[in-house]
């Protein structure tokens, strides 16, 4: 109890953190589960959908903003799919793997060219920028509100999953590729609503986080983008509920660490998570094994 | 291929070696040294090593590894710490908040051999649990291994070896390369082009080699390698190792040309650019990294440096500021990873007898010479 | 004094709930040709795959030249699994799984169902790879040519071995871009230069029409006698295997379910109805 009250904030934070990293989380698992593909560029998406919020509120009304920075991120990933990924479709898996890590260097350089490489500030969303204080901790409304809108969002998800019928071709094609595509599934669409689906959950996340970090810098993707990956394996990549608990794991671990002091380690720590999983249960908490025919 | 064309092949290989060096030699004692071409020159070098020895993971062996800036880092550091002069590892003015822990000081030669075996060992490491697993999972994994060794790097408690998050400098460096048993220094382009040469061309032999055969077996079918007797981890893990100890040395090379080392330096973008490099050049091909990373090199660094100034925009438009070069690059390298994936060289090699077998059969006259003999 | 080559005893493969080879015991004798025939899905590319080291077996063992080289028992989750039979045989039995090169380099040499030719490298390439495991080198003294001479010897060999298999005027050609049937070809050429002692050949006859695998029977038995290896094979055509097989092995649904002499096995009601289906009585 006592760690508890002593170590509160960072408990806190690291549900909220938790929160933002599974709004992503469930972009790289679901990028992974049907086109087995580690999409380097989702953190770099996050970041942009950050930075476009900049630069929109400097121009519209915040009511206007936030819709329109949805809009626009779920754009940038339906077109990054569809002029980086699609023409590598039978290509070897290293190669769209190296197209994803050349979206990712583009839009870093991108941002860098736009922002002069200077840390942009992130507007104050009224309402869940505000501070609050629980148990003797102050804290901001966002971080109190981020589990929640993770929360409803991914029951959405799960059930638009479970109950439509593009949900049910997301399923059929992330179980066989080639047999869904001869029953006349059509992947491209479903490949496109999954990077949709994706970017909009990224940029409800960006809100949520820079919210919290109150600056976005070209590289501000990259660090939670490789952790969200993380924790999509660590949940069995695949797996939305998977990516959701692995994503709060590694969300409140590392603030309890950097609560004790080793904020040098809170990143190694993720990746130290991620080989002990992979070596212990390569599969993750939650996913399938597959076997090589011989 | 029968032998003696090989011989052929390699006679022909040294003689372009042997000029390229002369090339740089006479480079050197014209040219002013402050000129940006033997910047462009030994970076270059220093990055066809890095994108050859990650060619041999990747192209080679088929293991999708992006922990070569760790490695880089090993090397670098190592490099750095055994080379500083002890006076200076005891003074203030590099090791500011710490008590150096490393009493002696090594040679340049012995230090960069020993900057790649610590990479190497860590390799080993490293490669115990990571090469059991699959493709993408590995890539992912190596990254995190960089990761964590660049954490490990700048952790205060180790900061008595280190220097913590600080800077290194004042260790050996290029101006402190001399001509053997003498004062006279050594030509520091040339220097390089030496090392990073004599490293490639033991990578090459290696590909070549019966070991190189087995590297390329597994890339093709991990399933049949094994079953034709050829140990799939141990393979691996001498690819791995191989090809680390040559980060490492690359990584000692970028620190002396660097003058000043900091951990902070070797993050994931730096892997990506030696990926996409062995990407230009083709992954599979050496010449290809080589020519691949003097490309990358060259744009980034010179060429296409006038985007950068906005005193070449013309209508009044304000597109060409600082950054716009690296977008016009990062687009550029879309294009070529998207439309041409080969790369420039594909799973070719450059090669000297071709050409001249090209321009042989376009003048008759020698072939006939040639076939009188 | 024995001249049993290949020893399989109780040999149990169980994915899951799903048992794939069930207790199979079958002994291949020094310079025979053995066949392992089954309908579709019957298990044998299974057992081909337990011997290799590809797969763990659940339980049993394999021997070979009388020596135990894989032994296993149903442990850990498998334990409360296991539907099979034997459980307690082998428990007192060191667990022993190599893995497949291991098993090679002992002196047992496979072929796939699916050809696996390493796609990249020239018909001499191939060939020349799969001499790497009994090279007197290490990777410096290779890397630096200082063992050249064994470099060269193989080199000899393989050239040697590609002329016996009529293989040699392709030297330089991609090995995938060889016809059907002499992909097949060098692919037992792939296995003969690991020097093996027994040849387990997946279907050696897939895909060939019934010219073809005439010369494949005889090219098989030529084999036999210039390499001195014995041969396990699992093929589907009935001509080849009653006319060159010394011993058949038929198995159905994992189960060993009739062996002995071609003549043996025709003859053989279980064969037939695993075969042709059992006739219903009221059909």
């Amino acid at each position: 109890m006592e760690f508890l009250t002593a170590n509160l904030p960072y408990i806190l934070a690291g549900i909220s953190v938790g929160g933002q990293y599974a709004l992503i989380a469930i972009g790289y698992t679901m990028v992974y589960g049907i086109l087995r593909l580690i999409n380097f560029a989702h953190g770099d998406v996050f970041m942009v959908a950050g930075l476009v919020m900049v630069y929109l509120t400097t121009v519209f009304p915040m009511w206007l903003s936030i819709p329109m920075v949805l809009v626009i991120t779920v754009l940038l990933g339906f077109a990054i799919e569809r002029a980086a990924y699609k023409p590598l479709r039978n290509a070897p898996r290293m190669s769209i793997m190296i197209s994803a890590i050349g979206v990712s260097y583009l839009l870093q350089n991108c941002a860098l060219y736009f922002t002069g490489g200077l840390a942009k500030v992130y507007p104050q969303i009224p309402w869940i920028s505000k501070t609050v204080t629980i148990g003797g901790a102050t804290t901001k409304m966002v971080t109190l509100i981020t589990p929640v809108i993770a929360i409803v969002l991914i029951v959405v998800l799960v059930i638009f999953i479970k109950k439509t019928k593009i949900g049910m071709a997301m399923r059929a094609v992330s179980k066989d590729f080639e047999t869904s595509q001869l029953m006349g599934i059509k992947i491209n669409a479903v490949i496109s609503a999954t990077f949709i689906i994706g970017s909009l959950l990224a940029a409800v996340g960006s809100m949520l986080y820079f919210s919290n970090y109150a600056s976005v810098v070209p590289t501000s993707g990259a660090m939670p983008g490789l952790k969200c990956f993380v924790a999509a394996v660590f949940g069995g990549i695949g797996s939305i509920p998977g990516a959701v608990i692995g994503a709060f794991i590694i969300g409140i671990c590392e603030n309890l660490i950097k609560g004790v002091g080793w904020t040098t380690f809170s990143d190694a720590f993720t990746f130290a998570l991620l080989i002990v999983i992979l070596l212990v249960k390569p599969t993750g908490l939650f996913g399938e094994k597959a076997t090589d025919k011989v | 291929m029968t032998e003696k064309k090989d011989k052929k092949e390699v006679l022909y290989s040294l003689i372009g070696i042997a000029v390229l060096l002369i090339v740089i030699i006479i480079l050197e004692k014209t040219i002013p040294s402050t000129s940006i071409l033997f910047s462009v020159l030994k970076k270059g070098a220093i990055y066809s090593l890095a994108a050859v020895s990650m060619n041999l993971l990747n192209g080679f062996t088929g293991l999708f590894s992006l922990g070569q800036a760790g490695f880089m880092l090993i090397g670098a550091y190592a490099y750095a710490i055994l080379t500083m002069p002890v006076t200076i590892k005891l003074s203030d003015s590099v090791y500011k908040y710490y008590d150096c822990i490393v009493g002696f000081q090594l040679g340049l030669i012995p230090s960069m051999i020993i900057a790649g075996l610590i990479a190497a060992l860590f390799a080993f490491l490293i490669g115990l649990p990571v090469l059991r697993l699959k493709s993408d999972y590995l890539a992912i994994a190596t990254l995190g291994f960089a990761e964590i060794i660049r954490a490990i790097f700048q952790w205060d408690t180790i900061g008595p070896l280190t220097n913590g998050a600080n800077v290194l400098r004042k260790y050996l460096d290029l101006t402190d390369v001399t001509l053997p048993f003498s004062n006279i220094p050594f030509p520091p382009t040339l220097f390089i082009f030496i090392v990073a040469g004599i490293c490639i061309a033991i990578i090459k032999m290696l590909i070549d080699s019966s070991y190189g055969r087995a590297f390329k077996a597994i890339r093709d079918d991990e399933i049949a390698a094994e079953a034709m007797g050829i140990g799939l981890f141990k393979h691996k893990e001498m690819s791995f190792i191989i090809s680390s100890f040559f980060a490492g040395i690359s990584g000692a090379l970028l620190s002396m040309y660097q003058y000043t080392v900091q951990a902070s330096q070797f993050k994931t973008a730096m892997t990506y650019e030696i990926l996409l490099i062995v990407v230009i050049g083709g992954i599979g091909s050496i010449s290809g990294s080589c020519i691949g990373s003097f490309l990358f090199i060259a744009c980034n660094e010179w060429w296409l440096r006038f985007l950068d100034e906005s005193s070449n925009n013309i209508l009044g438009l304000n597109i060409m500021r600082s950054g716009f070069r690296k977008v016009v690059f990062s687009i550029i390298i879309m294009i070529i990873v998207l439309f041409f994936s080969k790369g420039i060289m594909g799973e070719k090699e450059i090669s000297i007898k071709r050409m001249v077998d090209r321009l042989r059969r376009k003048k008759p006259k020698p072939a006939v010479e040639e076939g009188a003999k | 004094m024995s001249d049993n080559v290949l020893r399989l005893s109780d040999i149990t493969m169980q994915f899951g709930g799903v048992v794939a080879v069930d207790n199979l015991s079958l002994e291949v004798n020094e310079g025979q040709i053995v066949a392992l025939i089954g309908p579709n899905g019957a298990g044998k590319t299974t057992a081909f795959n337990c011997i290799t080291g590809v797969y763990e077996p659940t339980n049993g063992q394999v021997s070979f030249y009388d020596k135990v080289i894989v032994s296993n028992y149903p442990h850990g989750k498998m334990k409360k699994l296991y539907k099979g039979s034997n459980a307690d045989k082998y428990v007192h039995e060191k667990i022993l799984n190599p893995t497949p090169d291991k098993i090679t380099r002992k002196g047992i040499a496979r072929t796939f169902q699916n050809i696996r030719l390493w796609k990249s490298m020239t018909v001499f390439e191939n060939v020349l790879t799969a001499k790497h495991l009994h090279a007197k080198q290490n990777i410096f003294t290779s890397t630096f040519r200082i063992s050249h001479a064994e470099e060269r010897r193989m080199r000899e060999e393989t050239a040697l071995l590609l002329e016996e298999q009529d293989l040699l005027r392709f030297r330089d050609e991609l090995a995938t871009s060889l016809p059907y049937g002499l992909q097949r070809r060098l692919e037992i050429a792939r296995a003969l230069a690991t020097s093996p002692k027994l040849l387990l050949l997946d279907e050696p006859a897939a895909g060939m029409n019934p010219q073809e695998t005439q010369e494949l029977g005889e090219f098989i038995v030529q084999i036999r006698e210039k390499y001195g290896v014995t041969i396990l094979m699992i093929e589907h055509h009935m001509d080849l295997v009653m006319q060159f097989s010394d011993q058949i092995y038929v198995i159905d649904f994992g189960e060993l379910i009739s062996h002995g002499t071609p003549a043996v096995v025709q003859a053989d009601q279980r064969v037939i109805d695993a075969y042709l289906g059992v006739v219903e009585e009221d059909a």
